[in-house]
Parts: structure tokens; sequence; C-alpha cells
């Protein structure tokens, strides 16, 4: 009864009781939140276009941040020595894109067009050896020390009522979901989306009527490049850009089984889910176990709400055909 | 008439009034046929009438929302795949539905899965082998070379499926369906996508296969020519529904069937 | 001596299904046996056994595990190092618990309750396929870490986290615990890692292996004659845990003797893991071997030739060996998903019909 009253009372009369801590806890989690959904949305893309599970995701956010903080300091790459000019913050983010644009076209060469129409398991374990690529790759280059980021995004907060809020979080949800609109719009209303959309479908079925793979899976681990650097701009000016960076890549992966690995709004609306469902655990249910939590009870959420709805959120229903 | 009817064989599976829907769409609306002991029934009909469907609705595959099945005087409302497989329904499939990774003989092999002696083949048996692993084995291994030969396929015994032509597939994919013994056996296409001569041998397999184990066999099949020639009675789908149903003489005589497969001007 | 099958007729079913149907495969095996039991503990150092043979002949117990899951039954899992864990907690608190348990029981028991985990992470696949069900064997990987590093129950409450293997012996030879010799602990490995082999090779070979590999290739077909999709995979999850638990038991009591649990059996080690498969080849018992000594073996050269040879720092190294792996990951995948096992095989086919080819 004791036991009951503490695990199941508790916790939602402590809720009730400090209204505004509730509050601020839930809008923390949103705004991690946020964060996740941004980096599902970059798996989710890739995903859609070339049916590839990318799991390098996260390491292509770390490697985004990491050459944007080295443009921006003026490191010599391969050296540490920062005697190059410093790069505003707007130069550095827009080379920082054309580098990772650069990226895609080196794995679209590399890896994925040896490997057409393999096995997405095997396309799968192909992103995995990509990610430790990058990750040696990344600190080869600029140095793997933690580095600070800041791109001019205002800091500080104020209050409405008790409850505080952080401009930079604000800012933060305002560039996702501006982001979001740009590549709704892109995928819907384009004829690159539309052959995006054909390309996920069926690669061969794409080629036979003449859609260029090549530069389709180009474009699209490009925007897939784009969302992890402002992934990792948001990350790495919250908490610095470091290795740790690249595990955020699989905090993500519980939003996409919430969501669905094709579904854009899933992954939205999966990241907030989980954001603030694993942030009022901690803070109301994570005590009673001596916390730190955070690390699997979204895998525990995800796989608890995949046994009553196993295609996701906004997945479609599966109908199997033999 | 009563006393001619008791005169022929007893069906072996009837289904009735079989009703089944993806959402909206619905693929059989109530159909009903029998298939009797030791006949071969052809099931034909333009695509998308249905066919595919009605044989995955018999062995259990899809669960039909109205309707029923008797099978062998049994009443099943819905059947479970592993159920249906034990109770001797066999069947092969449009694509080949092989195991692509393993030799020809595995393939097979998997076949006789139901007949193996549980014990024998149980987890720690298993792990040690040698004994009533190996016995089971070897004595499964000797049904499976029958139908080898019998399917003249010795010469790929060893060959990873994969590799195969698909001529051969389908012949192995037969095999795997007789290493169960079926009772009935149900082909989804067996000479789809087949040369002349691939069919006459396929042909010949589906007839031996009837005529010397007595097993009874639905088959779905788009040419003509070999539907006339092999089965004994015909059932004629079109959008899901019944359209004729008799022998193959009485089907190509039907008006319905003619304006099915021809169209009619409306 | 040619390897040539010609000459060599199989005059029963269970010639022709023996482990090594060719005779200078048997001899090769007898080969290698002579080497591993005699040649190497005649030859072998202090540092040899403990920085080389014994990890690979774990890993590659490990990696035999997540074959039987992945390479046979066509399950991908990442939860490798939490299973591991699994099994080193349990051998740790069984030894602790239980001191005049035989160390031999141990190890099995340790194994059989992380089949017991297993089959529980193991019940999402009856819903779920293919990547979904990845992630949720991350999702057993996260959450054993953490509740083996916050229950302190597991560490029978030391101060430190940390837990540590006791001395036992087997025949009255140490083979755990600081005073056992390199050489007693190796050879112990040897004789239970080749037997728990043998006994996962009859399995792939067997009727249990066709189910899996049949679930593999195509469930829906198995499904439909005759297989039970549900306890095909549970079975595949159960025995595979099995082996990655002892693996884990031995990793801690004849390897490492004393861990933190949730940072020896870290993600990394389940990357590890899988990697071994990957170079050794999916779906080969021989590939869990030979990847698995790729994996100990290469760090160990690369740190030699960079650090000692070229004077490269070791920070530096390091991240060279992470681009060294990740590249010859993507390189396998493209140039043959079967591993090295495969390019074995081709090999031997080759010869076989050498040299005539045609």
């Amino acid at each position: 009864m004791e036991f009951l009253n503490l695990v199941l009372v508790a916790p939602i009369v402590d809720m009730i009781e400090y209204p505004s801590f509730f509050i601020e806890v839930v809008f923390g989690g949103l705004m991690s939140g946020v964060m996740y959904s941004l980096v599902a949305l970059g798996f989710v893309l890739i995903f859609k276009a070339s049916g590839v599970f990318n799991f390098s995701q996260g390491v292509f956010a770390l490697f985004a941040a990491l050459t944007l903080v080295g443009l921006m300091t003026g490191t010599v790459p391969f050296t540490l020595n920062k005697s190059l000019p410093e790069l505003p913050a707007w130069v550095a983010i827009i080379l920082t894109f054309i580098v990772m644009i650069g990226l895609a076209i080196a794995v679209e060469r590399i890896v994925l067009r040896p490997l057409v129409n393999q096995d997405h398991i095997i396309m799968f374990m192909s992103t995995i050896g990509l990610a430790f690529v990058l990750e040696g790759l990344g600190d080869t280059i600029w140095g793997s020390e933690v580095k600070a980021l800041d791109v001019g995004i205002p800091t500080g907060n104020f209050l409405i009522g008790e409850i505080q809020i952080q401009i930079f979080d604000l800012w933060a949800a305002g560039i996702a979901a501006f982001l979001v609109v740009v590549l709704a719009v892109f995928f819907q209303y384009t004829r690159t989306g539309r052959a995006l959309r054909a390309v996920a479908d069926d690669h061969q079925a794409a080629l036979s009527v003449g859609i260029p793979l090549k530069n389709i899976w180009i474009i699209v681990w490009s925007v897939a490049g784009l969302v992890a650097l402002v992934a990792g701009i948001m990350w790495g000016s919250k908490s610095g850009v470091q290795f740790s960076l690249s595990l955020i890549a699989l905090k993500a992966l519980p939003v996409l089984i919430l969501g669905g690995f094709t579904s854009v709004p899933g992954a939205i609306v999966g990241g907030l889910i989980i954001g603030v469902g694993e942030k009022v655990a901690e803070v109301y249910w994570g005590p009673l176990v001596d916390g730190a939590i955070e690390n699997w009870f979204a895998y525990v959420l995800a796989l608890v709400f995949l046994l009553f709805r196993p295609q996701g959120l906004f997945g479609d229903k599966i109908i199997e055909r033999v | 008439m009563a006393l001619s009817e008791q005169s022929i064989p007893e069906a072996i599976l009837s289904v009735e009034n079989i009703t089944l829907s993806f959402g909206a769409v619905r693929a059989i609306r109530d159909v009903s046929f029998d298939i009797k002991k030791g006949e071969i029934r052809a099931i034909i009909g333009p695509n998308g009438a249905g066919k595919t469907s009605m044989l995955n609705v018999i062995n259990g595959f899809y669960h039909p929302q109205q309707g029923q099945i008797l099978f062998r005087g049994m009443v099943r409302k819905r059947m479970r795949p592993h159920e249906a497989a034990g109770g001797g329904i066999a069947r092969t499939f449009q694509n080949v539905a092989l195991f692509k990774g393993m030799s020809t003989l595995d393939n097979i092999m998997t076949g006789r899965n139901l007949k193996m002696n549980k014990w024998n083949v149980s987890l720690l048996a298993a792990m040690f082998y040698y004994g009533p692993t190996q016995k089971e084995e070897i004595l499964h291994r000797q049904f499976v070379e029958k139908i080898i030969s019998f399917l003249e396929i010795e010469a790929i015994r060893k060959t990873p499926v994969g590799r195969l032509p698909y001529g051969l597939q389908k012949r192995v994919e037969l095999g795997r369906a007789l290493a169960a013994e079926p009772d009935l056996l149900l082909l989804d296409e067996p000479m789809a996508g087949m040369n002349l001569e691939e069919k006459e041998d396929m042909c010949r397999f589906i007839l031996d296969v009837n005529a010397e184990f007595g097993t009874t066999i639905a088959l779905i099949e788009h040419d003509m020519g070999v539907v006339m020639d092999l089965s004994d009675r015909v059932v004629v789908l079109d959008h899901g529904e019944k359209i004729a149903d008799g022998t193959p003489a009485e089907v190509k005589a039907n008006q319905n069937v003619i304006d099915a497969y021809l169209g009619v001007a409306h | 001596m040619l390897y040539r099958e010609s000459g060599q007729f199989k005059t029963s079913y269970s010639a022709d299904q023996a482990i090594f149907p060719i005779r200078q495969d048997n001899w090769a095996m007898v080969v290698f046996l002579l080497v591993a039991f005699i040649a190497v503990p005649y030859f072998g150092t202090e540092y040899f056994f403990q920085a080389i043979m014994i990890p690979v002949l774990i890993f590659a117990l490990a990696a035999t595990g997540l074959n039987i899951l992945t390479g046979y039954c066509g399950q991908l899992s990442l939860g490798t190092g939490g299973f591991m864990a699994v099994g080193a907690v349990a051998c740790y608190k069984l030894t602790t618990g239980f001191p005049e348990m035989n160390f031999v029981l141990v190890l099995l028991l340790s194994g059989i309750i992380t089949a017991g985990v297993g089959l529980l992470f193991g019940i999402p696949s009856l819903r779920i396929k293919g990547f979904y069900l990845a992630v949720a064997t991350l999702a057993a990987q996260f959450f054993l870490s953490w509740l083996f590093n916050k229950v302190a129950w597991f560490q029978n409450y030391t101060p430190s986290g940390t837990i540590t293997m006791p001395p036992r012996e087997v025949f009255g030879i140490a083979v755990t615990g600081a005073n056992a010799d390199a050489m007693d602990r190796y050879l112990f490995c040897l004789v239970f890692v080749l037997i728990l082999a043998m006994a996962a090779k009859n399995l792939v070979r067997g009727p249990i292996g066709r189910s899996w590999m049949a679930i593999r290739d195509m469930d829906i077909a198995a499904e439909l004659i005759g297989f039970r999709p549900f306890q095909t995979k549970l079975m595949a999850f159960s025995v595979s845990s099995f082996y990655v638990g002892v693996a884990g038991a031995m990793a801690l009591s004849l390897w490492l003797g004393s861990v933190e649990t949730a940072e020896a059996f870290d993600i990394n080690v389940s990357f590890q893991v899988l990697f071994i498969i990957i170079i050794g080849g999916l779906g080969s018992m021989m590939g869990s071997f030979v990847g698995a000594a790729f994996i100990i073996l290469m760090p160990i050269v690369l740190t030699n030739v960079m650090v000692g040879a070229l004077g490269m720092q070791a920070v530096t190294a390091k991240h060279f060996e992470f681009m060294f792996f990740g590249g010859l990951i993507i390189f396998f995948l493209i140039v043959e998903p079967h591993g090295i096992a495969r390019l074995w095989q081709i090999a031997k086919e080759k010869l076989r019909i050498w040299p005539f080819p045609h």
C-alpha cells in the first residue's frame, strides 16, 4: 500500500500542488523534445527517400558542429593551430553546409552506390561503419577536446507568472519549426520532392521512369546534412561540442519507433512526447529508483506503445502479402 | 439423384460464403465451392479476381470476415497457418517463396518439419546431434531424396536456391510442398513465367503427384490450355465473385466466363 | 596433398551430412587443434594469453551467440553488451552466493539466466520486425546497464561498484582469481568454447537451424509451411543469449577478473561483436572465430605500427583506428557481405577445380 502510494499517488499530488513547477518541467521536456524531433527528422528524411536507416545521423550532427566551430575559430585542419582568420557565424554556417553537401556526395559515391538494391539490414550496418569513420575523421581534423559554440542565438530568461522561460529555448523551437515547414513544402510541392517520394517507394521503378537516383540521393543526404547542422548548432550551443553529441542519435531512435520510420509529423510529435515523457518521469518517478532513468525510459515508453500499435503513431497499417 | 451424389467422392475441403475485405476493398464476396478428394481443381479468373486471396484464406494466412471453411469435416471459422500446415495443406507461391540462402536439399527438408519427432529434434538433442537427431535427419533425408529424384533435381541438391534459374526454383518449391506429404496441395500459378518445355515438365509432375500419391490439388493458372488439360473441375472468379463452376467443358461454354475474359459490350 | 574431393565417395547420408565432408578439411581441423592445444601453450607468453588468445576465444563465443540470432535467424541485435553484462553479473552473484558450486556449473547457469533475460527481451519480436526490433534491443542494452549500475545488490553492496571474481578451481587447478595461471585459463577457455561452438554448429546444421534460416529468409513462407515464427524467434533469442551470457561470465571470471559492469559491457561491446560477425561472416560459425581474431589483433597491430613505427600520438592513433574499422566494415559490406568465411569458401571452391576451372 505504502509502495502503491509512493508510485501512483504521491507524484500526481506533487504535480497538482505545484502546478507552475510542473509546467516548467513540461516546458523543459518540450524543448529537449524539439531537439529529438530535429535529429529524428534527419533519420526520417533519409529513410523515406532511400530506405536507408542512417545510424550515423548523430555523428553527422557532431561532424557539422565540429566543422562549424573549427571554421569560426580559424582552426587549420589536422593541425589544431588557430592561425586562419576567424569567420563570422553566418559565413561559417554556409561553408559548413557546403562541407555537408560534399560529404553527401562522398557518401553517395563511396557507400551507397555500390550497395544499391542490397538488403536494408546491410545498408544499415554500413551506416554504422560510416559513423565510425566520421567520428574518427572529425576528431582527427578538428581535435577531440570539448569546444564551446556560440553563433549568436540570444540567451537569458524571463518569467511568466512563476514560470521561468529560457529565451534560447524559444529560439530553438522557432528555428526548428521554420525548418520543418520549409521541408514540408519542399517535399510536398516541388518536382524534386515528388521524385524523392517516388524513390522511397521503389528504387528500380524510380530509375525506370527516368528519375536520376544518384542526384536524388545526394539531395536527400544533403538535406539530412542541413538538418544535422541545425541540430548540431542547437545542442552544441547548449552543452558544448563534444563526442557525447553523437549519442543524441541514440535518444532519437525511440522517437522513430513511436512516430514511425516514414512519417515527418510522427518524428515531430514523437519527439515532443518522448521529451516530455522522460523529463516528467525523471523528475517525479526518477528519485524512487535513484535517478538517471532518462537513458532508457524513452525506449521502454516506445516499446510499450509499439506492442499496441506496431506501425507507430502515423505509420500505415501493414498488409502482408505472399 | 441423391444416390448418385453419394457415389461421388466426399469433399476434402469446402469454403462456404467466404467474404474477405481489406478496409473498404472487398477482395472476395460470398464465395462458396468445394474441393473433392483426389481431384485436380483449378481456380481461374482475370487479374485481381481474388484467386490468391482465396488460397490465403484456405491456408489460414488471411482471416475472412464472413463465412466458414470445412476441412475434412471440421468447421473452421478461422485457421492459423501452422494449423493448416499441420492438417495437411501445403502450398506453393505465385512469386517463388523459397529460402534463398539455403540449399535445395535444406529447402525441401524444411517441408518435413512437421513430420519430425519433436523429442528427437529438441534443443538438447540437437545440440548433441549424434544420436536421436542424426537418426531423425537421416530418416527424413531418405524421404527427401525420393522427392529429389522424382522431380529430377539431383544435380542441384547442394546448390543455394538463390542461384537457380526460375523454372528450377519453382520445381524446388513444389518439392518442399510435397515433402510435407500433404492431403491437399495448393499451387499458385505453378507455370507462370515458364517456357513450353518447363511447362510440360511441370504438368507431368502435377499429374504424377495426383495419380501416384492421390494428392488432392487446387491450382491457380492463367494458361487455359494447361487448365483444360489438367483439371477435373474449374471454378471461375471475377471481381471477387464466383461466376462459374463445373467441368472444363462447361466452364468454357459459360457466357459469364466469356464476358469476363473478353469484356462485354455495355 | 591437393585440395580435391575426387575419389572420396560418400556411401551414407551420415557421411554426407558430416561437418567437414571433405577429408582435407578434417586434416586441417586436426592441425588446428594440435596448434591450439600444444603449440600455443608451449610457445605462448603471459601477454599472449591474456591480451590475445583469451579475449579472442571469449569474443568468438559471444559472436557465435549473435550469429545465431542475426546471421541465422535474421534478427538484428544491438544489445549484445547488455546480455554479456547479465552473464557476468549472474556469474558473480552465483559464485559469491553459492561458494560451493562447481565453476563449470556456474558458467552454464549464468548462460541459462541470460537466456531467460534474452527471452524476455525477445518478446517484442512477436509484433515488430527489422529496424524496430534492432532499436528495441538497444533498450535492453541501456536498461540493463542502468540496472546493474544502480541496484547495489548486483554488486554485493561494494562501495566502488566493481564486481570481482573470487578464486575458483576446476579439477584442482586454479582458473579464476589473481593466482590463476594465464595458460591454465587459456586452456580452460579453449575447451569450454570449443565444446559450446561444436554444440552451436550442431544446432545450425540440424532441424532447428533450418527453422531459423527459414524465418530469416522468408518469414511468411516459413509460417505457411508450418513453422511457428514466434516460438522459433524466441528460441533463437534465448539460445543466442545463452552463448552471449556464457561469454560475459567468462569475460569476468577468466579474462578481466574485476569489472565495472556498465563500463566493461557498454554499447561499444555490442558494436564490436556485431563487427566480428560482419567481418567474419554472417551465418558462419567459423567466421565468428576468424572475425574475433581479426577484431582483437587489428588494434594491437595498428597501435604498434602507428605509435611504435610511425611515432604518432596515441590519441591520434585511436582516431585512425576508428576510421580504419569503419572503413573496413563498409568495405566488407560492399565487397563481400558474407565476410572472410565466404571469401575462404570461394577460394576453396576455386581450389577444388584448379587447374581446370572450366
